[in-house]
């Protein structure tokens, strides 16, 4: 794999991440269970699109093809989409959605601090302004978790059952492969699996203190980072973002 | 304007002091929450604020409805922006309110059962993009009109709040019509799009800002205590004088005939909105009465596990901090 196509899919996973993530948080716009916590989710969605355009972005310029980050976000079909498994899963109730963003931002923060010391410089600038982003996500996630987990019995249960639901869609964010084993000998990127004993450190402490049980298990779904399989809620997720793109192709918006 | 139709309540206080309040007003005093009010002031105040503030919460329905579907990263993350925005305002009217005593739960539960209102306005649909563009240009620019002379009203908090407001309000106007010029300016269904948003809401804008002024009862005291700054036809009339060539560089039709310019007046002649119409909204039937305020019912009954359980968290926090010390 040349260096050039390893980058051009880090780069999608980045952006893909953000993106679908940042779709699903921004369906709470209006319905959520407090006023501060609409604010709250519409921050995260932005702050997460707003990432997306940045990554997309080179992505697109290493692509070298002439196309925008737009055309990368709403032209793709599903098998082209590189984002973890986790971010595509639908919100469900509140508790899905803070713990998946919880168990995504603890990921997310850890892995925007290693690439901050990218060898490629406009990574590094990328993650520097992200990183501080992800680090106040990952703030009010944790806090926002321990409350539910260590608030009644029902909040309780309810972020338990989360947490069983999400676990087996963790793993995949410490699967290395070709790309990863490129980006990393070149220093642009951490190998994913190097990062699994720092969070592992962090949801231990954090989901203790929400009185939260980590399954035991191991397994991993896997199929988004690599684009072998996504879930089936992907393409309903694109039918919505990408149809105005589609429905009227080359115009300006 | 968000809050339409407020009922002034009548006043039956000391008539010495009801002056001396009055002289303060007159004065372009500021009246702030420690001060005393005439109980007519206070609640006329709170039904305001307070359907001011629901008009922010409700209105991120109709926006948010498009989220999803915007079609450009950089549209989706003006929109988002903007509605965390709006819902912000209805942060700080809330608190504007609770400072004449009324909690944003009790406001919240009034909302919910339907015995406050919000703005006619969000009970129509957005369905199409340009909609979107719409709103910011004509919602936006109708909410201004209201708001930036609301900046001198004489409460404290409400003219506060008004002031942070407005910042933010113009310049969701000003993206508002960029998008939509987008449209007008682009394809032919583009084009379409954008006719038919300024078609479906250019009544309904001027809706906005109440019935006429020889229809509105309770006007007067509420302008004599300037919480009410202007009446709903001046409002109107300078809406549609701004609106109207700025509907023109965009090359679009308002849906009025008989629009046109007096001369001798120095303003546009205008048909005025259906008045039936707008009864009917207020009375629950406009297009989107029941599914907003379902909605935003089942915001609330669905959320109340997540409001008890971090009210369970704090207050065990607080009980093992007290143990610890
Ligand atoms: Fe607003
Ligand atoms: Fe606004």
């Amino acid at each position: 794999m040349t260096f050039d196509a390893a980058m051009y899919q880090f780069l999608l996973r980045m952006g893909d991440n953000t993106l679908i993530l940042g779709h699903r948080v921004s369906e709470w716009c209006g319905h959520a269970p407090v006023l501060e916590e609409d604010i709250a989710l519409a921050n995260t969605a932005l702050d997460l699109i707003g990432q997306t355009q940045m990554w997309l972005g080179l992505a697109a310029e290493i692509e070298d093809k002439g196309q925008s980050a737009d055309d990368l976000a709403f032209l793709r079909d599903a098998w082209d989409f590189r984002n973890l498994l986790l971010c595509e899963i639908p919100n469900e109730d509140f508790g899905r959605t803070l713990m998946r963003q919880f168990l995504f931002d603890t990921w997310h923060s850890i892995q925007l601090g290693h690439l901050t010391k990218s060898s490629d410089e406009r990574v590094a600038a990328i993650a520097a302004k992200a990183s501080k982003e992800a680090a106040y996500h990952l703030e009010r996630s944790a806090d926002t978790v321990v409350g539910l987990g260590d608030g009644t019995e029902e909040s309780h249960n309810r972020m338990q059952a989360a947490l069983d639901y999400l676990w087996p869609y963790v793993g995949e964010m410490f699967q290395s492969d070709d790309v990863d084993v490129v980006l990393a000998k070149a220093g642009v990127a951490p190998d994913p699996a190097s990062l699994r004993e720092e969070y592992d450190a962090v949801l231990l402490r954090v989901l203790s203190e929400a009185t939260l049980t980590i399954p035991d298990s191991r397994f991993a779904h896997k199929g988004g980072r690599s684009g072998a399989m996504h879930t089936e809620h992907l393409g309903h997720l694109l039918t919505q973002m990408q149809w105005l793109q589609r429905a009227y192709p080359g115009c300006q918006w | 304007m968000y809050a339409q139709m407020i009922k002034s309540e009548a006043t039956q206080d000391d008539p010495e002091q009801l002056a001396a309040f009055q002289a303060r007003i007159d004065a372009g005093e500021k009246i702030e929450p420690k001060d005393w009010m005439p109980e007519g002031y206070r609640k006329t105040l709170i039904r305001q604020i307070g359907q001011h503030a629901h008009s922010e919460i409700v209105g991120q329905l109709p926006e948010g409805n498009w989220i999803t579907r915007a079609p450009t990263l950089e549209r989706k993350a003006i929109l988002l922006a903007k509605v965390q925005d709006e819902a912000g305002h209805g942060l700080y009217l809330y608190g504007a309110a609770e400072t004449l005593g009324v909690s944003r739960d009790e406001l919240t539960e009034m909302l919910l059962d339907g015995r406050m209102k919000y703005s006619s306005i969000f009970n129509y649909p957005t369905l199409n993009w340009a909609d979107i563009g719409a709103v910011g240009w004509l919602v936006d620019g109708a909410a201004i009109m209201n708001q930036v002379p609301l900046q001198r009203t004489s409460y404290g908090p409400y003219s506060r709040a008004m002031i942070r407001i407005c910042k933010e309000e113009s310049f969701h106007q000003r993206q508002g019509y960029d998008a939509i010029r987008r449209m007008a300016e682009g394809s032919d269904a583009q084009k379409k799009m954008a006719q038919d948003a300024l078609n479906r809401l250019w009544y309904p804008s001027l809706m906005m800002f109440g019935p006429s002024d020889k229809d509105s009862v309770h006007s007067a005291q509420s302008m004599a205590w300037k919480i009410k700054m202007n009446t709903n036809d001046e409002l109107r009339q300078k809406f549609v004088d701004q609106t109207v060539p700025q509907a023109e560089y965009l090359g679009l039709t308002v849906p009025d005939p008989d629009l046109k310019w007096n001369e001798a007046r120095g303003h546009y002649d205008f048909t005025d909105p259906d008045w039936t119409e707008f009864y009917e909204v207020l009375k629950g039937n406009g297009p989107c009465n029941t599914d907003r305020l379902a909605a935003r019912n089942k915001a609330w009954d669905e959320g109340a596990w997540v409001r008890d359980g971090l009210l369970a968290h704090a207050r065990k926090r607080t009980a093992r901090k007290m143990a610890a010390e």
